[in-house]
């Protein structure tokens, strides 16, 4: 039972976490709860599918379907955060000055909102097909229902609590700092998928790893540690990384920040001058 | 500028997988649940092949934070991870689905 409460947890952590970054980066947009509520839903099924499939996957392109299949979700994802980050980038000020003025929950954004829900269920989709597997492996070897049930409940539990503390934490950010903060959030996150998407590409041997330990910060913070892991999901931080992965991380972020800078909202003066827009002058995303 | 990196990368699917081949092998076996052999040795600063072989009726998961590697192995199946290169020492690796029983270390010398 305790066996399968800490994979659960470790597991429903991981995509907690992205959720929770997710969700505080759409705050203030309307009907978001059922997008992400969505994204969990879809993510779920698509767990039971790949699951189901794994055997599939797992023999596909002479035997490195598993590592195309998890580094084309990550990237995936990276691209559709990316999409995000920057469409956020020219909408965030607006965003912004709406909560501040009416205060109610903006219509904007439904197309982002979609990419992001897929974000969400591909988080649930990876982390979720492991849980699949493992269960029915403990099943299969004939532990009992009752004891997995309880494993599972509490691993999902506390998985889920910290996800809730992350997103809670997040909004106490204020209001004129808080989507630049999530934004960043985001490129890290992104930046983050897209060098454990080298990992699996380098791990199949499809890319060269140029330089397989680059370093090792394992003392210092080790990736098998739950901070360790909380960090990998978080920005990325893997304490003895790959060259390659090193470059995917440094060309998303690169590609992310610059993306920020080419579409960032300029203060649109003297179009609409009311009290609200001096404070909303002040705020920047990116 | 598309079609440029886009031949560069298929440059370095190529380049590694043309040295694929002549890789060293080595095999690790999971059986009830643990590794076989639970010590494995292999030479440092050598890129090689390992084929995990799961004799088991239940999937399990090839994983070592130490290596970095992660791969679920399917029941009754053969699959392919590649590691290294690694220097001198001593490199934990577990069954991610089996942590009570499956576990090994990787010996680079």
């Amino acid at each position: 039972m305790l066996g399968v409460a800490l994979l659960v947890f470790r597991e429903v952590l991981e995509a907690a976490l992205i959720i929770s970054i997710i969700a505080a980066a759409t705050r203030g947009v309307s009907r978001r709860g059922l997008f992400i509520g969505g994204g969990v839903g879809l993510g779920v099924i698509g767990a039971l599918l790949v699951a189901g499939f794994a055997g599939v996957i797992a023999e596909a392109v002479g035997g490195a379907g598993q590592e195309l299949f998890n580094a084309s979700v990550l990237l995936v994802a990276v691209a559709m955060i990316g999409w995000h980050v920057v469409w956020m980038s020219s909408h965030g000020r607006e965003l912004v000055r709406h909560m501040q003025t009416v205060g109610g929950a903006v219509k904007a954004g439904s197309s982002s909102l979609t990419l992001l829900l897929a974000v969400v269920a591909l988080a649930v989709l990876r982390e979720g097909s492991e849980v699949v597997l493992f269960l029915y492996g403990m099943a299969a070897s004939g532990t009992g229902a009752g004891g997995m049930a309880i494993g599972v409940a509490i691993g999902v539990a506390g998985g889920v609590a910290m996800g809730f503390a992350l997103y809670f934490g997040l909004l106490r950010i204020p209001l004129r700092y808080f989507f630049t903060a999530t934004n960043w959030m985001l490129v890290l996150l992104a930046a983050g998928l897209a060098s454990n998407a080298a990992r699996f590409l380098v791990q199949a041997d499809w890319l060269p790893a140029w330089g397989n330990q680059l370093w090792d910060s394992s003392s210092w913070l080790d990736n098998g540690t739950m901070v360790g892991q909380a960090m990998h999901v978080l920005i990325g931080y893997d304490a003895r990384p790959s060259g390659m992965q090193m470059v995917f991380y440094a060309a998303v972020a690169a590609l992310l920040v610059i993306g920020m800078r080419l579409t960032a909202s300029k203060p649109r003066g003297g179009s609409r001058p009311t009290a609200a827009d001096s404070s909303a002058e002040e705020i920047q995303v990116a | 500028m598309k079609r440029f990196w886009l031949a560069a990368m298929l440059g370095l699917v190529a380049a590694g997988t043309a040295q694929a081949a002549d890789l060293p092998v080595y095999k690790l076996v999971i059986k009830n649940h643990a590794f076989q052999p639970a010590q494995l040795v292999a030479p440092a600063d050598t890129k090689f092949k390992l084929e995990v072989v799961n004799q088991d009726a239940t999937p399990s998961e090839f994983e070592s934070t130490e290596f970095n590697r992660e791969k679920i192995v399917m029941p009754g199946s053969t699959t392919t991870v590649f590691v290294g290169p690694l220097g001198k020492g001593s490199y934990k690796f577990f069954d991610d689905f089996h942590r009570d029983t499956g576990n090994g270390v990787l010996v680079v010398q």
